[in-house]
């Protein structure tokens, strides 16, 4: 089992942060390498660039602690968990956590790679709501 | 009209499988003539014993601190500084056909230029250069790419699989199916990343690469100058040859590597003197980096396996030599022959049974740090036939694609042009070489800087998961060449341990512009 985790301190609000991940259907807006998806009820199958799909199921959507969970249930992990964390700094400033769990860790270091650029994108586009 | 440049690069291949090179298992006969008309190099080192930092140091010039692609995993930057760009902007037909690695390979989100080029199935896309203009990738018109096995993106795997889908079963899976590299065994004698392959030799990757190749030659003019980087995905493991071959070398007939001592106790006794991290992985208590098996004991492997490994190897290297025979007839056929600089070398070595081990990882010895270089300069130039005896990097190379181009080096490249003999080698101080090695994977982290000069070999272990910052080796080359007597703080070398040491520290504050270390974004 292997764990990883990443993190990016945003000049935004805690809210605006949650606000770009919190949609389970945003996931093509910020994580690299994934085109598309579809959700019906707590299922989300998504697409990558190279024509993949991989059904997850969503675990956890708490605005209260700003924490996002889900689990790729793609027969090719063994054991997979996602979390995302926001945590408020301040009125203009968080910090959000990508954290990966998964098995075989070949996998976990597949998708925690992603995770950092899904962490570029979710900082780009919530700085960009606060100059909005 | 310049001189043209094909650039020959194979993988994980030692410096002793070339017959120039003292080599008896394998006949090289054309790499042995272009060594016997130009330059062959006796002690040429890598930047880094793996791939992807070793392959960027090439292509940048740069080692693998600055350029940022500091282990297997970690991408080049896309705007990272090319040779191939500067040899572009002075008027080069620039390809890259084979193995490039600058991008992982396992991308299932399709996030990598080299795999996304592949799928599209267009040569080449403009990207951000370093110097700020746009361009073609990496500064290659057309790339075409290949790697160990047909499993995956790249343009062999496609066409077999296309092609051929019913040569895909035989061969070797080179990761198990947790993407763990495959431990299963396999040939006579069941060592790992061994097959009998049944793949008929022209839908091998190594015929491939010569035939897409020749090709892209046979598609330039007459007088258009071109930088062509040819590069075998073998022989580095899986070793899985096509089996109308194997019986060139008869593994039963095969002597054991000088370094693998037969009794275990030997074995393990020279193991014990090495910082601890080599027993370790021996005993398979830690596999400090992905591209090892992690399911596989060091200590199990027979020597009957330790045989046939270096038997397919064998046969894997004269494919290569047959393949270089062919595109060389095809540069003579188009009357290129006196125009053309070849350059031929790996990107690093391979234990190959040495101390026990096969396989790489951080084990800065001989069987990894000593690579086969041979530069046979463009019969127009004149070149004298030479021996290079001081150390050389392969940081050197862009220096001397430009020297040969005619362009002056960009203030980027760190090393300089190859010597053309141990004159000019004294004269321009080639007195020595570095090889570093950064990982962190699944909680273990290793930290790895070398020195080579002409007599001494010497290690420093960082701190890290397996080293408290204190260990070291230090081998005298020409006492001890199979390195198995470590005099690290052995008082007599205490001078020279201090001098050897003084020179890592001045290569760790080297002047100069050092890119962002790169992400892990894969695990190869």
């Amino acid at each position: 089992m292997a764990s990883l985790r990443y993190e990016r301190r945003i000049a935004a609000s805690a809210d605006a942060v949650w606000d770009v991940v919190r949609r389970p259907e945003s996931i093509p807006n910020w994580f690299p390498g994934i085109v598309s998806c579809t959700v019906e009820g707590n299922i989300r199958t998504i697409v990558t660039a190279s024509g993949l799909e991989m059904p997850e199921e969503i675990l956890t959507i708490d605005p209260l602690i700003r924490r996002f969970a889900y689990r790729i249930t793609a027969p090719l992990y063994r054991f997979h968990l996602g979390v995302i964390d926001v945590i408020e700094l301040g009125s203009v400033d968080s910090l959000c956590v990508y954290s990966t769990t998964a098995e075989p860790d070949p996998l976990a270091l597949i998708i925690a790679g992603g995770t950092i650029g899904a962490l570029d994108a979710i900082q780009r586009l919530a700085e960009a709501i606060v100059k909005e | 009209m310049g001189r043209k440049i094909l650039f020959i690069t194979t993988d994980q291949q030692r410096y002793d499988t070339v017959g120039a090179n003292g080599g008896l298992l394998s006949r090289t006969p054309v790499l042995d003539r272009l060594a016997a008309e130009g330059i062959r190099y006796e002690r040429c080192q890598p930047t880094s014993v793996v791939c992807m930092p070793s392959r960027a140091s090439m292509l940048t010039g740069q080692f693998p601190s600055t350029h940022g692609a500091w282990m297997n995993g970690v991408p080049l930057a896309i705007d990272a500084p090319s040779v191939a760009e500067s040899l572009h902007d002075a008027g080069y037909a620039t390809a890259l056909i084979g193995k490039a690695h600058f991008e992982p390979f396992m991308d299932p989100f399709g996030r990598f230029v080299e795999n996304t080029l592949a799928n599209l199935g267009i040569p080449t896309v403009e990207q951000p250069w370093y110097d700020g203009r746009r361009g073609v990738h990496r500064g290659f018109d057309h790339l075409e790419f290949a790697t160990h096995g047909v499993m995956g993106a790249l343009h062999y795997a496609q066409w077999i699989n296309e092609q051929h889908p019913e040569a895909v079963s035989g061969f070797y899976s080179v990761v198990d199916k947790d993407l763990n590299v495959n431990a299963a065994g396999g040939g006579d004698t069941n060592a790992p990343q061994v097959k009998i392959n049944p793949v008929p030799r022209e839908w091998y990757h190594t015929d491939w690469v010569a035939e897409r190749t020749i090709e892209w030659l046979k598609g330039q003019t007459l007088d258009q100058d071109w930088f062509c980087w040819m590069s075998f995905p073998d022989p580095h493991h899986p070793w899985d040859p096509p089996k109308s071959e194997i019986n060139r070398v008869p593994w039963r007939d095969v002597d054991l590597p000088v370094n693998y001592p037969q009794a275990q106790s030997e074995r393990e006794a020279l193991l014990d003197v090495k910082a601890r991290h080599w027993r370790a992985w021996y005993d398979g208590r830690v596999v400090s980096n992905y591209e090892a098996p992690a399911h596989w004991v060091p200590a199990l492997m027979t020597a009957d396996q330790v045989r046939e490994v270096n038997a397919l190897n064998a046969v894997e290297v004269e494919l290569i030599d047959e393949a270089i025979g062919r595109v060389m007839a095809v540069i003579e056929s188009k009357g290129w022959g006196d125009d053309v600089d070849v350059i031929f070398t790996s990107d690093h070595g391979e234990l190959q049974g040495d101390f026990g081990l096969l396989f790489k990882g951080p084990y800065h010895v001989d069987g990894l740090l000593r690579l086969p270089l041979i530069w046979r300069p463009a019969r127009s130039s004149m070149p004298e036939p030479s021996v290079v005896h001081a150390p050389v990097s392969l940081v050197s190379l862009a220096a001397t694609f430009l020297d040969v181009a005619g362009r002056p080096a960009p203030a980027w490249v760190e090393g300089t042009a190859l010597p053309i003999n141990d004159d000019d080698a004294h004269a321009r101080s080639f007195d020595s070489t570095l090889t570093e090695w950064d990982s962190e994977l699944f909680g273990v982290d290793v930290h790895v800087r070398s020195v080579v000069t002409t007599q001494y070999l010497y290690t420093e272990y960082g701190e890290g998961t397996m080293h408290d910052g204190t260990e070291g080796e230090l081998y005298d080359l020409a006492n001890d060449p199979l390195q198995r007597v470590n005099r690290f703080d052995d008082p007599g070398l205490a001078n020279v341990q201090a001098t050897l040491s003084e020179r890592l520290r001045a290569h760790e504050e080297r002047p100069g512009e050092r890119a962002v270390p790169g992400a892990l974004l894969a695990p190869v």
